[in-house]
Formats: C-alpha cells, sequence, structure tokens
C-alpha cells in the first residue's frame, strides 16, 4: 500500500503541490486526473523522490520513503516517465535493464535476470522483436518494450505517466487492458490519463487535481459526475448508456 | 530462438573484438619495426629476447620505438575510451574530449606545471588530470544551468577551449624554457616520449580503463535519461560525475606525454559504434582496442608520408577529424529534416 500525507512539493522554489492526500489502493488501477499544470506529473515523480518534497510523509507498506536507499525504491516502485530516450540498443537490451536494481557490483546478470526478462517480453508480446532495435519499432512497440523493461522491474507498484500520449486507438486500449491485468495479478497501479471515456472504463479510483490540491477523489463515475469536473476543466461531461456498458463524451 | 540469437551476437561480438586486437596488435609490429630505420622481424625477436643491448636495432627498439609504440597504444585507447564515455553521458554524439574543452583544460594544467618547473611525471599527469575535470566541469555546469541543446554544448566547449589554449599559449611565449614551444604538445605528437612521462599516465589510463570497463552497465542505465536511470535505483548525479571524472582522468593522462590530440575521442566512438552497436559493454572494450590501433596507425602514416620528414601525429588526426565533424554535422542536418 502507498500512500501520501499533507505532500507539498516545489520545483525551483515555487510550490506546485498544496498538502497532497491520497491512498492508492493494491490491485488498483489509480487515476491522476486534472486540467495542465495541476501537479499530476510532480505528485507521480514524488512517488519515486524525483521532485524534492518540501514537507510531508509518503508511506510504502507503512514504512517512510525517505527510509529506502534507491535501489530498494526501485525493487519497490516501476516509473514510466512520459518522455523518454529512445536508445539506440536492442529491446533485450533495455528490459535487462529492469533488472538494475538487483544486481550488485559489477553487475553480471544471472539466469534469474534472463528468465524474469524473457517472460516479461512474452508478456507485453515482444519476444519476437527481442534483437530488434529499439529505434526501429513503432511508438506502440517502444511503449511496450518500456513496460516489459518495468516488469522485468518486478515491484509492487507501477507508476505510468500518460502512457497512451502518441499511441493510436488500438495501442492505447491494448496498453489499458494490460494495465488492468496487472492490476488483477495484484499490482498497484498508478497512472496520469487525460481521456475521460478510459478513465470511466478503466479506472478503480480516481484522484482529481486542481491547482496542486486534491478536489474529488473516489469511484471513476462518481468523480466524472461530480461538479468538480467542470470546476477544473471548464467542460460537461456527457454519460449514455451502451450495450456495453456506460460511456462519456465531452461537451465543450 | 531467442537464445540463439544472444549466442550470435556474442559471437560476433568475440570476432569483432579479436579483429580489433589483431588490427592493434598489427598496427603495434608495423610502428615499431617501421621507420626511418627499418627493424626486421629476426632483429626483432633479437632485440626482445636480449633486453636493451648495444646494437642498433637494440636501441632503436628499446629506447624510441617501444615507448612510441606504447604511447600511441595507450593515447589511442585513452582518449576513445574517455571520447565513448563522454558522449554516452551527455548523450551527445558530437562531444569528445578535444572538443568539449577536456584535452584544452589538462594542456593548460601541463603548461603550468612545465612553466613553473614542475617536472615530475607524476605531478604533470595529475595536474593534467585537474585540468581535464575542471574543464569537463565549467562546460557541463553551464550547459546544465542554460539548459543547453547539444549543440551549445559544443559550442561552449569550443569557446572554453579557445580560453584555455590562449592562456596555454601565453604562458609558452612568455616562458620560452617550459620546453612545450614545440609544435608535438600544442597538436599533439609522440616524438618527445619518455619512460618517466609514460609510467604515471600508463597507471592512471589502464586503471580507468578497467575501472570504466567494470561500470558498462551503469554507463547504459544512465544514458537511458535521468528519470529513467533514477527510477532504476541510480544515483544519477553521482554516477555521472564519477563518469565525467573518470573521462578526464583518461583525457588529462593521455595530454601530460602526448599534447593536445583532437579527434580520436570523436572518429574512434563513432566509428565502433557502426560495428559494434552502442551497448557499453562491447562497445568500450572495442573502442579501446581501435583507438589503440588507429593512433598508431595515424602515427606511423605522420613518420612515413613524409619521411625523411616527420609530421605530429596529431596534424594528421586534424586532417582526418575536421572533414569527419563536419560530415557529422551534415549527417545530423540529414535525420532532423
Amino acid at each position: 500500500m502507498i500512500s501520501i500525507h499533507d505532500l507539498h512539493a516545489s520545483y525551483e522554489g515555487d510550490e506546485i503541490l498544496h498538502g497532497i492526500d491520497a491512498a492508492f489502493p493494491e490491485g488498483k488501477i489509480s487515476v491522476l486526473m486534472g486540467p495542465n499544470g495541476c501537479g499530476k506529473s510532480t505528485t507521480l515523480r514524488s512517488l519515486v523522490r524525483l521532485v524534492p518534497q518540501r514537507s510531508g510523509r509518503i508511506e510504502i507498506d507503512g514504512q517512510s520513503a525517505d527510509t529506502y536507499t534507491p535501489r530498494d525504491l526501485a525493487r519497490k516502485i516501476a516509473y514510466l516517465p512520459q518522455s523518454r530516450n529512445v536508445p539506440d540498443i536492442a529491446v533485450r537490451s533495455l528490459v535487462m535493464h529492469g533488472r538494475f536494481p538487483y544486481l550488485s557490483y559489477p553487475r553480471r546478470y544471472r539466469p534469474e535476470d534472463h528468465r524474469k526478462v524473457q517472460e516479461a517480453l512474452e508478456w507485453v508480446g515482444l519476444s519476437d522483436l527481442a534483437d530488434r532495435k529499439m529505434e526501429n519499432l513503432s511508438g506502440g512497440q517502444r511503449q511496450k518494450a518500456y513496460l516489459a523493461m518495468a516488469l522485468a522491474q518486478d515491484t509492487d507498484v507501477i507508476l505510468m505517466d500518460e502512457p497512451t500520449t502518441f499511441l493510436d486507438i488500438r495501442n492505447q486500449f491494448d496498453l489499458l487492458d494490460r494495465a488492468k491485468q496487472l492490476a488483477r495479478q495484484g499490482k498497484t497501479v498508478i497512472m496520469i490519463l487525460h481521456d475521460f471515456e478510459a478513465i470511466l472504463r478503466y479506472a478503480d479510483h480516481v484522484i482529481l487535481l486542481h491547482d496542486g490540491s486534491v478536489l474529488q477523489e473516489g469511484r471513476a463515475e462518481d468523480v466524472l459526475r461530480s461538479t468538480s469536473i467542470p470546476e477544473a476543466f471548464r467542460v460537461t461531461p456527457v454519460f449514455y448508456q451502451g450495450d456495453d456498458g456506460l460511456h462519456c463524451y465531452v461537451h465543450k | 530462438m531467442s537464445s540463439s540469437n544472444r549466442s550470435s551476437t556474442e559471437n560476433k561480438t568475440i570476432t569483432l573484438i579479436a579483429a580489433a586486437a589483431t588490427f592493434m596488435a598489427a598496427a603495434a609490429l608495423l610502428n615499431i619495426c617501421l621507420g626511418a630505420s627499418r627493424i626486421s622481424l629476426p632483429q626483432l625477436w633479437e632485440a626482445l629476447l636480449s633486453g636493451p643491448g648495444t646494437s642498433a636495432a637494440s636501441r632503436i627498439l628499446w629506447y624510441v620505438r617501444l615507448p612510441r609504440t606504447a604511447a600511441c597504444l595507450l593515447a589511442g585507447a585513452g582518449l576513445a575510451v574517455s571520447g565513448t564515455v563522454i558522449q554516452k553521458v551527455l548523450a551527445n554524439n558530437l562531444a569528445s574530449p578535444g572538443i568539449i574543452g577536456v584535452n584544452a583544460g589538462a594542456g593548460l594544467a601541463v603548461a603550468i606545471c612545465s612553466g613553473f618547473g614542475m617536472y615530475s611525471a607524476w605531478v604533470i599527469a595529475g595536474s593534467a588530470f585537474l585540468g581535464a575535470m575542471i574543464a569537463t566541469f565549467v562546460v557541463v555546469i553551464v550547459a546544465r544551468k542554460s539548459s543547453a541543446s547539444r549543440t551549445t554544448v559544443v559550442l561552449g566547449g569550443v569557446a572554453v577551449t579557445a580560453c584555455l589554449n590562449a592562456v596555454t599559449e601565453t604562458i609558452i611565449v612568455l616562458i620560452p624554457d617550459a620546453a612545450l614551444a614545440n609544435v608535438d604538445f600544442r597538436v599533439g605528437g609522440f616524438s618527445a616520449v619518455n619512460h618517466a612521462r609514460l609510467v604515471p599516465a600508463a597507471v592512471l589510463i589502464l586503471a580507468g580503463i578497467v575501472l570504466v570497463c567494470t561500470l558498462t552497465n551503469e554507463l547504459d542505465v544512465l544514458s537511458l535519461g535521468d528519470d529513467t536511470a533514477h527510477s532504476l535505483g541510480l544515483r544519477v548525479n553521482r554516477m555521472r560525475n564519477g563518469f565525467l571524472t573518470l573521462a578526464a582522468l583518461l583525457a588529462g593522462a593521455t595530454v601530460s606525454f602526448a599534447g593536445i590530440l583532437g579527434f580520436v575521442g570523436l572518429i574512434v566512438p563513432h566509428i565502433a559504434r557502426r560495428f559494434i552497436g552502442n551497448e557499453s559493454g562491447r562497445l568500450l572494450p572495442f573502442c579501446a582496442l581501435m583507438g589503440a590501433g588507429f593512433v598508431t596507425i595515424c602515427d606511423l602514416a605522420a613518420r612515413l608520408i613524409f619521411a625523411p620528414y616527420e609530421v605530429s601525429t596529431g596534424i594528421l588526426l586534424n586532417f582526418l577529424g575536421g572533414p569527419f565533424f563536419v560530415w557529422l554535422l551534415l549527417k545530423r542536418k540529414d535525420k532532423h529534416k
């Protein structure tokens, strides 16, 4: 279980988060949503200590995140940033880096590492492309390669910063379906999403941020139907019942 | 399927590294045997077995060709590995010790040492390392403060290089006894190499290369970008500074005996990557061997092309490196179209 208590965080002196409280349940997809600049990425980055924390507390399994070494934290939380390099290496080599937190100097891979990497590649469906260079993959395949790296990291928690950006609609659904499977396996999945329909369909738990504070928290449908959405986004979601469940589109 | 692909990659790596080692050995042998006075293979064998002796071939071998060839090998390996590390850490394929001011910083330190009468080889090698390190961190800090693009980092390096070279030139002019007023130091070369200068630098270069080769995983993780590297448990700033220090150590130690030798750290990593890819575990040893062979061949060519005249190795490297750098810039432009 990972939770945030009264978190204040800042970039270069400017406070971005003004006392965030949130808890991310295990085995669920938690979505951070909110307008641009509201502190979603900062919250996510705070969880892996990429942002200086001014005050407050982050707890991982009841223990303060401050007590974790970078290596211990990397064994607990995998993080997929929004913008990433496209390294000039093979897919398998990238995924092997997911085992980095488990290796001690001089970091020679063990049979267990190769096994975990192969499992991760197969799980995302990239084992046939494992020896292909990253730069020769499509955007969707690169995203899967990074997801495989996060899986090889073998953590309880996976953070994804806008993982569907730059993906076509088929790859967006594919990635979100896989996130759902990971949650079913018991992992805590925390991601940033913008698309209301995707949030409604995939999120178990939604935290709506606005101006560095939590505006609303709860089930996806409850948050999307609340008055906080027009307040934060100045748009109105419209709901309709389809054959396969509730859907949502946005009215300007 | 996957394990057979892996073993074929490993076989290819072993073949390429063996080829690079053969290239290096052949270059060393040619550099030892060829020159104003030739040493035949039987003479070489005899002189090696008998140790430094009185025959002309023996004296040429032990006091001229062997130190010079060892210097070429060390300089090539040191600069090539330094360049590879700098390019990876800065995620910038245009960067190299000669271009971002590392060599110039080391050169200034050597000029200061020589100018003020500090001739201990260890002091000179240590100072060159410090000079290289200070120049490296000045460029990197300026780049980070200004959120500079990759090209701006190179321009910053050019500015720092120009300033440092100006101070070096001033020292050479004001203190002519500094024994640096020879072309070999300014553009890099091996005609003035001696055992005393070489030994401390050799220790630093070999130790530096071995250490870097044990940190290849860290180097590759660092080149994934700061956020990803951090999320994999790497202490990013500490590792980046550590790698830049090692790169400065390698370049500085080289400058302490070979002068300001340009372009090796740019050309060799680029060519090496084309053959063996960008993964440090394979790239760094390959670069070290290729760099050693490349500089040795360049030194041989510099001695033979205009024989009986000898040009500095650095001049030849500049002839090759200048057009290569322009080609790299044009290639980047094509890529960005």
